[in-house]
């Protein structure tokens, strides 16, 4: 079966800091998989480069059997992605803001308005689309970046740190559509974070990044077993990273900070 | 739990793949809207915007009308001054978009722009001409104010036409010019700095203000080089009846805002990058 996604010797450098250093990475389709790691690991670059933000060298990334540095239209018409950022427009309604994206992937007019639904549906937010983004709540915004995400029906959908900033109760709402949605459309989900306890409960396999290369890859349960009984998934990460805090080697490093902080405020 | 979008083959992103012309068309279309449709929820910024244009035709106008400083012919002064305010209030509001591209960037939009099936191309056409429409909306506020103030504008259809095409191409030149700078140096404050720098010295290097007989022969060549004046040549012909060369002013505000799509999509991915 053709992976959802496959990189091989991996490598991105920004200027002499190299912040990807020959990463290999399968990711199952279907599957739940989650990219753990300090700052500084080299997670957003890897997304970037995957999603085409970055270029990537040829025979590089392959996304659902398609060589990102070749074929960049047809990646980008597979993915679906959320930045880490709330980054929904206030202004525009919530119905709007998944319009807005409906038409940037081309879907037809005569299906539109009825994809854009279902999207707003899924999330449960039909019942205030009509509303002003800026008159939600966090975990709203998060659900409504998620409608529009998946307004294209995308088989890859990636997530960076989508839970960011928000209340226990906003982050199941969270987890729970997106684990409703890739159980009946059978998408796979490439999901970044730091919190440990979310990768345990809701990726099936989990890659720790460490100095822009995996350090360990595996199901939660395994990678936990490996350690010894008792081990929690925050026992595997400092085994793996050291417990050391990395410097921010990856460009943005203050941006992504700065990023997070943002959008912990906006959620409140 | 209600439904997700499961979405049945022939509305999945990956079925269509349209030409670069129809994907540029369609895009241009989708951010047209999204402009009208923040408008349509938040008419302050009409308002706002009007003030600065309001100011110079009532103040500025005004005066110079009474003193007779500036010989413009037999076209009144208020007239003559109208198109080149229009242009200017176009100028004002395309100039900053690269601010805006900026904080796009900040907040994650450009991202999530970029990561659609959207050739950079398109994005950067059809956010300048995005651009034009806010201009347009504007412009609407300011003839109507200059109406009001006794000004005389063609009631010719396709005369208006030509108006609002000057204005759209105008933007988008200056639009693309702001990304391009935005691209160049990457942060806001500068950005914003260079904005303000660049923004006065075109206006008044260029025929908005008074005739080009009147200013020093190097300020005529600087002139001869500055869309700007092409733009409210073309904008006072339409309007005012004045001497124009309208083939020549939409061919040089075609070409630079073709050149100026083209440069700044070219530094798109820096900006996004960096």
């Amino acid at each position: 079966m053709t992976p959802a996604v496959r990189c091989t010797g991996l490598r991105h450098a920004f200027g002499a800091t190299v912040a990807v250093d020959g990463l290999d990475l399968l990711i199952e389709p279907g599957e739940v998989f989650g990219l753990l790691g300090p700052n500084g690991a080299g997670k957003t670059t890897t997304i970037r480069m995957i999603t085409t933000l970055l270029p990537a060298p040829p025979d590089t990334i392959e996304v659902l059997g398609r060589d990102v540095a070749r074929d960049r239209t047809a990646v980008r018409r597979l993915i679906g992605y959320v930045p880490q950022q709330l980054s929904a427009d206030g202004t525009l309604t919530g119905r709007e803001n998944v319009a807005l994206f409906a038409r940037l992937y081309d879907l037809p007019r005569r299906a539109r308005a009825e994809q854009v639904a279902a999207a707003l549906d899924a999330v449960s937010l039909a019942d205030v689309a009509d509303r002003q983004a800026k008159t939600y709540s966090g975990g709203m915004l998060r659900r409504l970046e998620l409608a529009q995400a998946l307004v294209s029906a995308p088989r890859l959908l990636i997530l960076d740190e989508p839970t960011v900033g928000l209340d226990p109760v906003a982050r199941e709402g969270v987890w729970d559509r997106i684990e409703a949605v890739r159980a009946e459309t059978g998408m796979t989900v490439l999901v970044t974070t730091h919190a440990m306890q979310e990768a345990d409960e809701h990726c099936e396999r989990v890659a720790l990044m460490h100095r822009g290369r995996v350090r360990a890859v595996g199901s939660p349960a395994a990678l936990k077993g490996a350690l010894g009984p008792g081990a929690t998934l925050d026992d595997v990460f400092r085994h793996h990273t050291g417990d050391a805090l990395a410097p921010e080697t990856e460009n943005g490093g203050i941006r992504d900070v700065r990023a997070a902080r943002r959008t912990a405020r906006r959620v409140g | 739990m209600s439904a997700p979008p499961v979405a049945p083959p022939a509305v999945s992103a990956e079925a269509g793949s349209p030409g670069l012309v129809r994907t540029a068309l369609s895009r241009t279309g989708t951010m047209c809207l999204v402009e009208l449709q923040k408008l349509r929820h938040d008419r302050t910024e009409l308002v706002t915007r009007a003030i600065q244009p309001a100011l110079w035709l009532l103040v500025f106008g005004q005066v110079f009308t009474r003193i007779r400083a500036i010989p413009t012919g037999s076209t009144p002064y208020l007239d003559f001054l109208a198109p080149g305010i229009l242009a200017q209030s176009a100028l004002f509001i395309a100039i900053f978009y690269g601010i805006q591209i900026i904080w796009e960037r900040d907040a994650g939009v450009l991202a999530k722009l970029l990561v659609t099936p959207t050739p950079r191309v398109a994005l950067v056409g059809a956010k300048a001409f995005a651009a034009g429409v806010r201009a347009l909306a504007q412009a609407v506020v300011v003839l109507l104010l200059a109406l009001v103030l006794g000004v005389h504008i063609t009631a010719n259809p396709l005369k208006l036409l030509g108006v609002a095409l000057a204005l759209v191409l105008g933007s988008v030149f200056f639009c693309c010019l702001s990304i391009t700078i935005a691209g160049l140096v990457l942060s806001r404050d500068r950005l914003m700095g260079i904005g303000q720098a660049i923004t006065m010295p075109l206006f008044f290097a260029s025929n908005a203000l008074y005739p080009v007989q009147l200013m020093p022969g190097w300020l005529q060549v600087v002139n001869h080089v500055n869309p700007l004046s092409y733009e409210v040549e073309a904008l006072r012909g339409l309007l005012a009846g004045t001497d124009a060369r309208l083939a020549l002013d939409f061919g040089v505000l075609l070409v630079t805002a073709a050149a100026m799509i083209a440069i700044a999509s070219a530094l798109l991915p820096r900006l996004a990058r960096g």
